[in-house]
């Protein structure tokens, strides 16, 4: 029954269909072997087997799930009674050593994929391993964020640090840290640099080092990318299920010819899929919805807000929720930003027009901060489908030196790929103390 | 073992009887509008291709939910039990042995499907590894690169034509559907008759436990653990999807 990682399989495969149609990127740049310069098929497919650096198995390291009652007064809504405590995972070293939080990107678990392989390199590399889910996990809504309502640079930070500073007091007297470093991929970067700037005021983790893998600059951007990605479904949105049930049969196909899904499926998945990249690019927008559906329904049920679920309308576990389902699976991210976290936020902030309240959700609102803080450091892709055209300048501009900008990767294709990896150990390892 | 299954029965009875004995509907209430309304936002006549036909939903969630309770207090500390008593190569022994079985089962069921390749490819495997792998304990097959076909009872009827039927979320076993769950009585009775030739009763029952817990222990699946709300139609779908084409496989 490995049903859980068929699952796996299929989600990353409809992620993969997710990315094609921008065209490939910029000229021939020497000295990088990362091979797919595609950036949407870097983006769906990762780096092909053989082209990871060699590292110990999840087993070996001892990467364990912990559970944490951020809030134990909160009383849940019975549809989501399982959520009460935040699940995180750990690797610890038996031996005094330097700490690394790892946060998740958009919709993405402490365990995923990303995760786990940052932290069998980092294990590997001596440290101790504190993986986060991204606050817009499912888990992370209902057990540890304040609000309920995720997207917030300031205040996503603010519960992720609390969050960090309850798991470091449980293993405080356990292990021995000899410094705190701090990166994250995706959207987990964007909360990264938050966090960063939180703990100068706060202290509680004086962090040593912080890496920045792949952020978006403006949150909503790049939201708005993904959205619109779904406008490349052959025959426009109103084709989805005949778009989608045809992605079904062709990763079905595939599946059918080969002898497991282990290793280089989906490499050669898309290899034998021979997308179009518009079609790419609608599957990578397909499975952005697919988690934001999840995310946004977590949230409408937390507060009962009323943006699909009636208000006052009590759901109890065994509740049928198709219609919620297929509503939310036509909406966008930025429908949510409009219709829910702009007027769910709206009274805290008064005066704040809704487009500067949702433009201030990006790195320039702390642009002051990065620009002058030497600990951080930025690892991001030229070609990375999540920017706006020029966004990636932002990068070059205000960390200088401090941004390493490879010339292809897609968005995080190339995050477990030899080289990259070295580059993320060898910004936490230069210069640590013994 | 035998005991079981009359067991399993009445437990799905008394669950279906409760899904549908439970609460009277409540008189309806008047609730606002949501600010995106269904029959504003979905198409008329729009199809959901990730539905399934799942007519028994009140009681597939009713087990989903007991089934997250029995693995809480009963299957998953047995894992861990099970992990902390073993040493790890015994234990791989164990899970192949029991793999060996499930090859016996994919030949029957290759024949059964007039699949020579599924039958010679299954068959080739139990040959090897109970003879060269020491009664099935190492898996010489899977080093020599020989394929394993996966093929059971319900797979079989789906060759022949039997749809799926309705969803059904099975107790301890969990997802299925009626057509599947019905085939894993020829599947079970199969191996039961196996390890009847081979076996004495008491280490017969043994096995069944030790397969049980080799199983939970091979299956990553935790339920509820995603925290979505739509999990349980997620898992809905993509154990559907996955039997259609294992059934085309």
């Amino acid at each position: 029954m490995n049903n859980n990682n068929f699952a796996q399989r299929v989600v990353a495969g409809l992620s993969f269909l997710l990315l094609a149609s921008f065209a490939s990127a910029t000229a021939t740049v020497e000295n990088y072997g990362y091979p797919l310069t595609d950036r949407f098929a870097a983006t769906v497919v990762g780096t092909p087997e053989g082209l990871e650096p060699k590292m110990p198995s999840v087993q070996q390291i001892k990467f364990k799930k912990q559970w944490l009652n951020v809030f134990p007064e909160r009383h849940l809504p019975d549809l989501l009674w399982y959520g009460q405590e935040m699940i995180y995972s750990v690797a610890l070293q038996d031996h005094p050593a330097p700490l690394i939080f790892l946060i998740a990107g958009t919709g993405a678990a402490h365990n995923g994929a990303k995760n786990v392989n940052m932290a069998r390199a980092f294990y590997q590399a001596g440290f101790h391993i504190v993986s986060i889910s991204s606050p817009t996990y499912p888990n992370f809504v209902t057990s540890a964020s304040s609000t309920g309502v995720v997207g917030h640079g300031q205040r996503d930070a603010e519960d992720l640090y609390r969050v960090m500073e309850m798991i470091w007091a449980k293993l405080d007297d356990k292990i021995d840290a000899t410094s705190f470093n701090l990166t994250g991929y995706s959207l987990g970067a964007f909360n990264a640099a938050y966090l960063a700037k939180l703990d100068e005021g706060r202290k509680s983790f004086n962090f040593r080092k912080v890496l920045l893998i792949n952020p978006p600059v403006s949150l909503y951007n790049s939201v708005s990318l993904l959205d619109r990605m779904t406008q490349n479904i052959p025959g426009g949105e109103d084709n989805f299920d005949q778009f989608f049930d045809q992605l079904v049969t062709a990763f079905g196909k595939v599946y059918k010819e080969e002898d497991s899904i282990g290793g280089d499926f989906l490499y050669s998945a898309y290899k034998e899929m021979n997308l179009k990249n518009e079609e790419l690019a609608a599957l990578i927008g397909v499975s952005f919805r697919m988690s934001s559906t999840s995310l946004v329904f977590t949230s409408d049920v937390m507060t009962d807000f009323g943006y699909v679920k009636p208000k006052g309308l009590v759901l109890d576990r065994y509740a049928n929720l198709t219609v919620y389902n297929e509503v939310l699976q036509r909406l966008g991210f930025t429908d949510y930003y409009h219709n829910f976290f702009y007027p769910y936020y709206e009274q805290d902030y008064p005066g704040v027009s809704r487009d500067d309240f949702i433009a201030a959700v990006s790195l320039t609102e702390i642009e002051g901060y990065l620009r002058g803080s030497e600990k951080i450091t930025v690892m991001h892709n030229q070609d990375d489908i999540i920017l706006e055209p020029g966004e990636i300048d932002f990068f070059n501009e205000v960390f200088g030196d401090r941004a390493t900008i490879y010339p292809y990767g897609g968005h995080c294709g190339n995050i477990n790929y030899t080289e990259n990896v070295a580059h993320m150990l060898a910004t936490f390892t230069e210069g640590a103390p013994q | 073992m035998n005991a079981v299954m009359p067991r399993l029965i009445s437990l799905v009875a008394i669950l279906f009887l409760a899904a549908c004995g439970s609460t009277p509907p409540a008189e309806p209430e008047v609730y606002p509008e949501p600010v995106f309304e269904a029959k504003r936002i979905v198409p008329a006549g729009a199809i959901d291709v990730t539905s399934v036909y799942d007519p028994w939903e009140p009681m597939n969630k009713r087990i989903y939910n007991f089934n997250y309770h029995f693995d809480q207090w009963i299957f998953l500390p047995a894992v861990r039990g099970w992990r902390a008593v073993v040493p790890s190569p015994a234990r791989t022994g164990v899970h192949n042995f029991f793999e060996n079985f499930r090859d016996v089962r994919s030949a029957a069921n290759g024949m059964l499907q007039a699949s020579p390749t599924k039958f010679f490819q299954s068959i080739g495997r139990v040959l090897v590894n109970s003879t060269i792998g020491l009664f099935g304990t190492i898996d010489v097959a899977t080093s020599m690169g020989m394929p394993k076909p996966d093929e059971d009872f319900g797979q079989t009827l789906g060759h022949w034509g039997v749809g799926s039927g309705p969803y059904l979320v099975l107790p301890l076993l969990g997802p299925s559907n009626l057509r599947d769950g019905v085939g894993e009585l020829p599947d079970f009775a199969l191996q039961n008759y196996i390890q009847g030739d081979l076996l004495a009763k008491p280490v017969r029952a043994t096995a069944f436990l030790f397969d049980s817990i080799d199983t939970r222990a091979h299956t990553s699946f935790r339920y509820y653990e995603t925290g979505s709300a739509f999990e349980y139609q997620t898992v809905r779908w993509l154990y559907t999807t996955k039997r259609e084409l294992d059934v085309e496989k």
